[in-house]
């Protein structure tokens, strides 16, 4: 097959250009397919710096009244940490991924604006040096702190003057407001990609579910980042230009800042979790080797997800002492979040019935994500009730809760997108026996660590604390937690080593690896400079089953 | 290279198998330990009705658990690839109206039940009429401790709130009015009731209605900042008579003991006085707790230390020994001095 693919520059060709020129290239590039690889790289190294960050909290909580970090270190590092891995590691894979993918598989040469897709790049990579600029630059003439230590929420009055003094919190406002302009162009490039660089004959019900559900994903994008962005421009005003929105002491109002940030957190979840929906999407049925169950529901679902979840975020602020009819008008809202969310986990099941399920690693990863993701859900649905959530809420169940989600759900996802797209973007197949290791050892770890640190919630344990009383029952689990933590760091160390030994030794690829269905694969591994030498033309959502199976096509079903 | 595969796989399900074995292990044994935070331990009205509650719902997403997962290792182990299927696709479906309208209404339907459960539940709590014979405390978050004030009473304490226990049959639930002084706080004591925050400009309310005496520990959990994880917060309740001698105890004013002029002397010649208040005294400070009878609670720094002669020295001449980011600043007295205030201290019962 790979024959007939247009000629792929070798590997030697380009060494021999001067590295200067090839630096020159990705710094200026305008390609989605490299800044969709620079987006990766760049989210790949805040996983591990989050990582990191995260590793020092375990180590601190591994037993009570621990002094490994101070209290003002491990604040930091939770900020830090909450910050990095929301804004600098998921949003930039997602991003990176849709960049990718999105013109590949609607059969077009680039996204619809390309310098714009660089600047939003390049905007996105300004922010994650700001934030970590703070470390150095944070404690300004005022010599407090460096890095920002107020929660990756800022409440309010805790990054007013009063309580904030330095640049620390600066650097995060500037950091968030900065990378959000660089989501934002990101989402309007995507919309308009979608929508207008379609090749004949893909009308929108014949879209692949990835572009569908990253379409939907950048309209939530506009209408979440823009609140985000206000917040923080109004918090500017109030440290800089004596401002009263959020200063309680003259008058201003802590929970109007909680209102602005939910309404961009809670959307902000789904922002991140429709891209791994996507993912799987494409992924399950290939492994399957059967069409995803019921796609117009698929795709109606995820609408019905971004249209609700705009109206639940205030189930983050049951303990602020809202009122009756508020709190239940905001349970009934997020309990029905999970009315789509099933179906969706159903039809990916259905998908599977009478499918051939081939156990390779992407489909491993996305197996386990069906399981988390179901229990994250039901954990959701428990904390929706507003009653249980005033004793869960702000406790180490929640912790448990969200980690299931971004990192059982959406990290699980976005491992099995890298072992199944690897093969496409670097031509080479990421090594199956070093996969298997990376799974099993990750999905050990990650249930160590977020099955047990529900408990420590149900016992009363606030998140947040830097340490903890003896004797409350939280020690052992605290522990266990813990050591899964460091068993998941060992288990992304195994992954970015089957990167890297892949690159130079994996299996050739060819073009499709997986005898799979969407246009990425009817090209070269790499694809082309201008991915297709001629536009295709398609005819059903699988335009390469119809290649493949002439004496059946999907179009005749259509 | 299959093999190795295979073997891989076995020993993950291996390991899995020891992480499940571990985790139940490490429930088991927390369960079995006497804890003071458990919230499936409650002693009062509102946490007994969120732990119907949860119950209620845990049943309910657990079955939804058990049917869902189920059907999936089914899905797994019946539509595996196997050897014998090698080059056949299955067979192509691409959809059914039925089965997606039966997998939509049934969820609906658990949704409904579930709200209504809920909102009966949130509106017996919060919109529960404030008997007559309510008790009244006002709780102040500060960072990083509580200051309780009992306006009927006159009294005014820090960190340890005591209450008397309310009789089932003729209750006296306690409302709490929650302001903040600086940054959000909450106040959170598991076994009493679920947590309410402590919003500056704003003022909240909840209740609690013990029917056990004892004391019952919480803390604060809101981050407030550096030392939130050491805003540690005891409610201790008691007998009516218990209650009584207590609330007398905190009206009287401080017996002047000529023995201990030295240290009085040492703490109202000091910066202590501008954040401390001890009645009878020039101190009337409002940033740091009220010392009237500081002997009385058990605990110093919000619960971070026991009260005892020896970490009073400690907490005075370097609170960051106990609480380190405190607010409380270190006073560079001299031996005789630390010497001099904590007999004076100890004299404020």
């Amino acid at each position: 097959m790979a024959s007939d693919a247009i000629a792929i520059p070798s590997l030697p060709v380009v060494s021999d250009r001067p590295w200067i020129q090839t630096l020159h290239d990705w710094l200026t590039t305008v390609d989605h397919k490299r800044l969709g690889i620079l987006y990766v790289l760049y989210g790949l190294f805040f996983l591990v710096i989050g990582g990191i960050e995260a590793i020092i909290m375990r180590i601190q909580l591994m037993r009570p009244h621990n002094d490994f970090v101070s209290p003002q270190v491990f604040n930091r590092m939770f900020t830090m940490h909450g910050t990095t891995m929301i804004f600098f590691m998921v949003m930039p894979m997602v991003f990176g991924f849709a960049n990718y993918l999105v013109p590949l598989m609607i059969g077009a040469r680039d996204m619809a604006f390309p310098r714009l897709n660089a600047f939003s790049f390049w905007l996105t990579a300004l922010g994650g040096l700001l934030l970590y600029f703070s470390f150095l630059g944070g404690s300004g003439l005022y010599g407090a702190g460096n890095a920002p230590d107020v929660g990756w929420w800022a409440y309010a009055p805790l990054a007013a003057r009063a309580f904030s003094p330095g640049h620390s919190s600066d650097y995060w406002t500037i950091s968030l407001l900065v990378s959000g302009f660089g989501s934002i162009g990101t989402a309007i490039n995507i919309i308009a990609t979608v929508l207008c660089m379609r090749c004949p004959g893909m009308k929108l019900n014949r879209m692949p579910l990835l572009a569908w559900l990253n379409l939907i994903m950048a309209g939530m994008v506009l209408f979440a980042i823009t609140p985000l962005s206000a917040a923080q421009l109004m918090l500017l005003v109030d440290r800089y230009l004596g401002g009263h929105f959020f200063d309680t002491q003259a008058g201003g109002s802590a929970v109007l800042w909680m209102h602005f940030f939910w309404i961009f957190g809670h959307p902000e979840v789904y922002v991140l979790v429709i891209p791994a929906f996507a993912f799987m999407s494409e992924i399950i049925p290939v492994f399957s080797r059967k069409p995803i169950f019921g796609y117009p529901v698929m795709v109606a679902a995820t609408v019905c997800i971004g249209f609700v979840s705009m109206s639940v975020w205030a189930h983050h602020m049951f303990t602020v002492g809202m009122n009756s009819y508020a709190n239940s008008f905001f349970a009934i809202t997020t309990m029905a979040v999970g009315i789509p969310t099933g179906i969706k986990i159903f039809n990916w099941i259905g998908t599977m019935w009478g499918g051939r399920i081939q156990f390779k690693t992407p489909m491993l990863f996305s197996i386990a994500f069906l399981f988390q993701f179901l229990v994250a859900g039901l954990t959701g649905i428990i904390q929706s009730s507003a009653p249980v959530d005033w004793q869960l809420s702000l406790s180490y169940f929640v912790v448990a809760h969200f980690h299931y989600v971004i990192v059982g759900a959406i990290v699980f996802a976005i491992f099995a997108a890298f072992y199944y797209w690897y093969p496409k973007v670097i031509g080479r197949m990421l090594s199956e026996k070093l996969g298997k290791w990376h799974f099993w050892l990750f999905v050990i770890g990650f249930h160590l660590t977020f099955d047990t640190m529900h408990i420590p919630g149900l016992l009363g344990m606030p998140r947040r604390i830097y340490t903890y009383e003896p004797g409350r029952g939280w020690d052992t689990l605290n522990f266990i937690v813990s050591i899964g933590g460091i068993i998941q760091a060992i288990a992304v160390l195994v992954f970015v080593a089957n990167m890297i030994i892949s690159y130079w030794k994996g299996a050739k690829a060819g073009n499709d690896p997986w005898d799979a269905w969407t246009l990425e694969w009817s090209v070269s591994s790499p694809p082309p400079a201008y991915n297709f030498a001629s536009i295709p033309v398609v005819e059903s959502r699988r335009p390469l089953w119809d290649l493949k199976h002439p004496e059946d096509p999907d179009s005749r079903y259509e | 290279m299959r093999r190795t595969n295979n073997s891989i796989t076995a020993r993950g399900f291996q390991m899995l198998a020891l992480v499940f074995w571990f985790t139940v292990a490490a429930v088991a044994q927390s369960a079995t330990r006497p804890t003071n935070t458990n919230i499936f331990a409650p002693e009062s009205t509102p946490a007994k009705s969120i732990v119907d509650l949860s119950i209620f719902v845990l049943v309910i997403t657990g079955i939804i658990f058990v049917a869902v997962g189920t059907l999936l290792v089914y899905v797994i182990v019946k539509f595996r690839d196997k050897a014998t299927d090698t080059g056949r696709e299955p067979a192509q479906v691409y959809g059914s109206n039925q089965i997606e309208l039966a997998w939509t209404v049934i969820p609906v339907l658990i949704v409904v039940v579930l709200f209504l459960a809920t909102a009966r539940v949130i509106h017996a709590i919060q919109d529960a009429p404030k008997p007559a014979s309510a008790f009244e405390v006002t709780v102040i978050g500060h960072q990083f401790w509580w200051e309780f004030r009992y306006p009927k009473l006159g009294i005014v304490t820090a960190n340890e709130l005591h209450i008397p226990v309310s009789d089932p049959a003729h209750p006296t639930p306690t409302f709490l009015k929650l302001l903040s002084a600086d940054t959000d706080h909450s106040f959170w004591v598991p076994q009493l009731g679920g947590k309410t925050d402590l919003v500056p400009n704003r003022v909240n309310e909840m209740w609690i209605d013990p029917h056990r005496t004892g004391v019952f520990l919480g803390q604060c959990a809101q981050y407030c900042g550096v030392q939130h994880a050491k805003m540690l917060l005891r409610v201790s309740v008691d007998t009516p008579e218990d209650f009584d001698a207590w609330a007398r105890a905190q009206q009287k004013a401080p017996t002047d003991d000529a023995a201990v002029t030295a240290g009085r002397r040492v703490f109202e010649a000091t910066a202590c006085i501008n954040c401390h208040s001890i009645s009878g005294t020039a101190a009337n400070g409002h940033f740091g707790p009220d010392l009237t009878h500081l002997m009385s609670r058990r605990t110093i720094a919000s619960g971070a230390a026991e009260n005892t002669p020896e970490n009073l020295r400690v907490w005075i001449r370097t609170p960051d020994a106990i609480k380190p980011g405190s607010l409380m600043p270190a006073m560079n007295l001299n031996d005789q001095d630390v010497d001099a205030l904590v007999r004076y201290l100890e004299t404020l019962q």
